[in-house]
């Protein structure tokens, strides 16, 4: 099957000479729940970005074998962001924040309505679209801003460690309502974090990066059933596979640098 | 013996205290001020023209209202004309700036420029070189007010959350609505804390430039009824123009206080009411 998306050979250097990725190859497939996982500054967040299209990449290519085209054959992939800040606007209600996306592609406030009621159901805040951010706690906005990347109904969800912030608790939660979410809708989603339990927990695949410069070192699939629960976090498998991963993230930061 | 006093309680009651003694204070002061001033000038018998006291000076400002008060409304015109022409050169130009570097850089110099420069200096040039007076005085009251505006709306402009910003990006977002949803609504605090520095300059500009017109001009402000007052030694009548003229800066400045707290109060840290 064609991938969503596909990098290949990927470079990434920053104006400042910061080499943050170098010759990155990365095919994600339809219906794929993937986290890259790795320590802080090993590029996870450069690649999101590129993948979004923010920044551009210095070499290689970023390929949507599966994307419609607009009129001068760019591919348009139906793209969804979720910083690791709730990134709302302050002076926005919850509905306006929610409905800028659709607002910034020229929906109306009436056609949008409907969507926006249902993306709201779906994050569970119901009944706050006339709340302002600051009136909401953390988890909450960060729900909004899950809401907000919903909205225009992507096919790809890319999650830039977005409960990094949060409290254990309502972290467990989100991740639940996050797998709710993939599952309901059949996302794809690539999810950055630098946990080992919260990638095991939510995805089928781990691809783990190294730096310096940043690069892939290990693509570990982890083939343990949907819908996962709290008894799934608890059981032999899992914990094998927290083992695994963290042996493949210790060997990833004991590795090397690459020679230039 | 009553109950204790639970802690929230208590501070509630302080909080009321405070918003009571915030104008009980300094009004009281005020009132011991006035009323020294009194005494003094009466025990000591001090002419009023080496020093009025209160009740004199606020019977001139009765008998000579009528006189007075055009001069208010002159210098008041003249305050909200230069201001609301600060405003709109302000806001244009930082938007300008925010839309174009080049523009930014080749012309901020000139503002600043503009901005050091003591208008008490500039004045009488361009008094000189403009014909109409009145538009002189404009200019005048304009160049002292609009720097404020046009400083913080461009700082605002450009301080817009970078995700926020990356994110109209990601949605395909034109460079109007960027500026309409994100970068005007994001300057709103910056330019609003601009526009309460240039409310009260607008007005010092516009009596200093009333001054270096002197008796010149057709409208003649509250800064020419104190220089025609202070010629005729007439101290006390110096004295209730000069109450107008701050009357009028506080006035003005509470007035910007609230559209500020108006405009705010649903989202900026500045004007949310604190409930911990
Ligand atoms: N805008 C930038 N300019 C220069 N260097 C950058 C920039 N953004 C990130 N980097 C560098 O690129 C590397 C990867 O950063 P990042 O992708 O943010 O890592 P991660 O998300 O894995 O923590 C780091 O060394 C970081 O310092
Ligand atoms: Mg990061």
């Amino acid at each position: 099957m064609r991938p969503v998306v596909e990098l290949s050979g990927v470079d990434k250097v920053f104006s400042n000479g910061t080499t943050a990725v170098r010759g990155l190859n990365l095919a994600v497939q339809a219906g794929e729940f993937v986290s890259l996982l790795g320590p802080s500054g090993c590029g996870k967040s450069t690649v999101l970005r590129m993948i979004a299209g923010l920044g551009g990449i210095t070499r290689g290519t970023i390929g949507w074998p599966q994307a419609s085209h607009d009129a001068t054959g760019q591919p348009l992939p139906q793209l969804g962001f979720v910083f690791q800040e709730p990134t709302l606007m302050p002076w926005a209600t919850v509905f306006d924040n929610v409905y800028l996306p659709l607002r910034l592609k020229g929906v109306s406030r009436r056609d949008a309505g409907p969507v926006i009621t249902g993306v709201l159901a779906q994050v569970g805040l119901s009944g706050f679209e006339k709340s302002y951010p600051r009136a909401l706690s953390g988890g909450m906005k960060m729900r909004v801003s899950i809401a907000r990347a919903l909205a225009t109904s992507p096919s790809l969800l890319l999650m830039d460690e977005p409960f990094a912030a949060l409290d254990e608790i309502t972290r467990l939660k989100l991740n639940n309502d996050v797998l709710d979410v993939w599952a309901e809708r059949a996302l794809t989603v690539i999810f950055v974090t630098h946990s080992v339990y919260e990638s095991v927990y939510l995805s089928n695949r781990i691809v783990v990066m190294a730096a310096p410069p940043g690069r892939v070192v290990a693509d570990i699939r982890i083939d343990a059933p949907y819908p996962r629960d709290e008894a799934f976090r608890t059981s032999a498998l899992y914990n094998d596979y927290c083992r695994t991963v963290s042996a493949a993230l210790a060997d990833a930061m004991s590795a090397p640098p690459l020679a230039a | 013996m009553s109950a204790a006093e639970r802690p929230e309680d208590r501070e509630e009651r302080l909080n009321r205290i405070f918003r009571v003694l915030r104008f009980v204070l300094p009004l009281a002061i005020g009132a011991v001020l006035l009323f020294a001033w009194e005494y003094v000038v009466r025990a000591k018998d001090i002419p009023p023209y080496i020093l009025p006291g209160p009740v004199l000076i606020w019977k001139t400002l009765i008998n000579d209202w009528t006189s007075l008060y055009p001069s208010l409304v002159n210098t008041l015109r003249l305050t909200v004309s230069a201001l609301a022409v600060a405003i709109v050169g302000g806001v244009v130009l930082a938007v300008l700036f925010a839309q174009s570097k080049l523009i930014e850089l080749s012309l901020f110099p000139y503002a600043v420029i503009l901005q050091v420069t003591p208008i008490v200096a500039v004045a009488p040039l361009i008094l000189i070189y403009v014909d109409d007076t009145s538009i002189a005085l404009l200019v005048c009251a304009w160049i002292v007010a609009f720097f404020p505006i046009l400083s913080n709306t461009t700082l605002g402009l450009n301080s817009a959350d970078h995700n926020l910003v990356n994110l109209f990006q990601l949605y395909g977002a034109t460079r109007w609505q960027t500026l309409r949803f994100l970068r005007l609504p994001a300057a709103m605090p910056y330019f609003l804390g601009g526009l309460r520095i240039a409310g009260g300059l607008a007005l010092i500009g516009a009596v200093v430039a009333e001054f270096a017109a002197g008796a010149g001009g057709t409208a003649s402000g509250l800064a020419y009824r104190i220089l025609e007052a202070g010629y005729r030694l007439n101290i006390p009548r110096m004295f209730a123009a000069l109450i107008l003229i701050s009357l009028a800066g506080i006035v003005i400045f509470a007035f910007f206080t609230l559209v500020t707290h108006l405009a705010l109060r649903r989202w900026h840290e500045s004007a949310m009411k604190r409930e911990n």
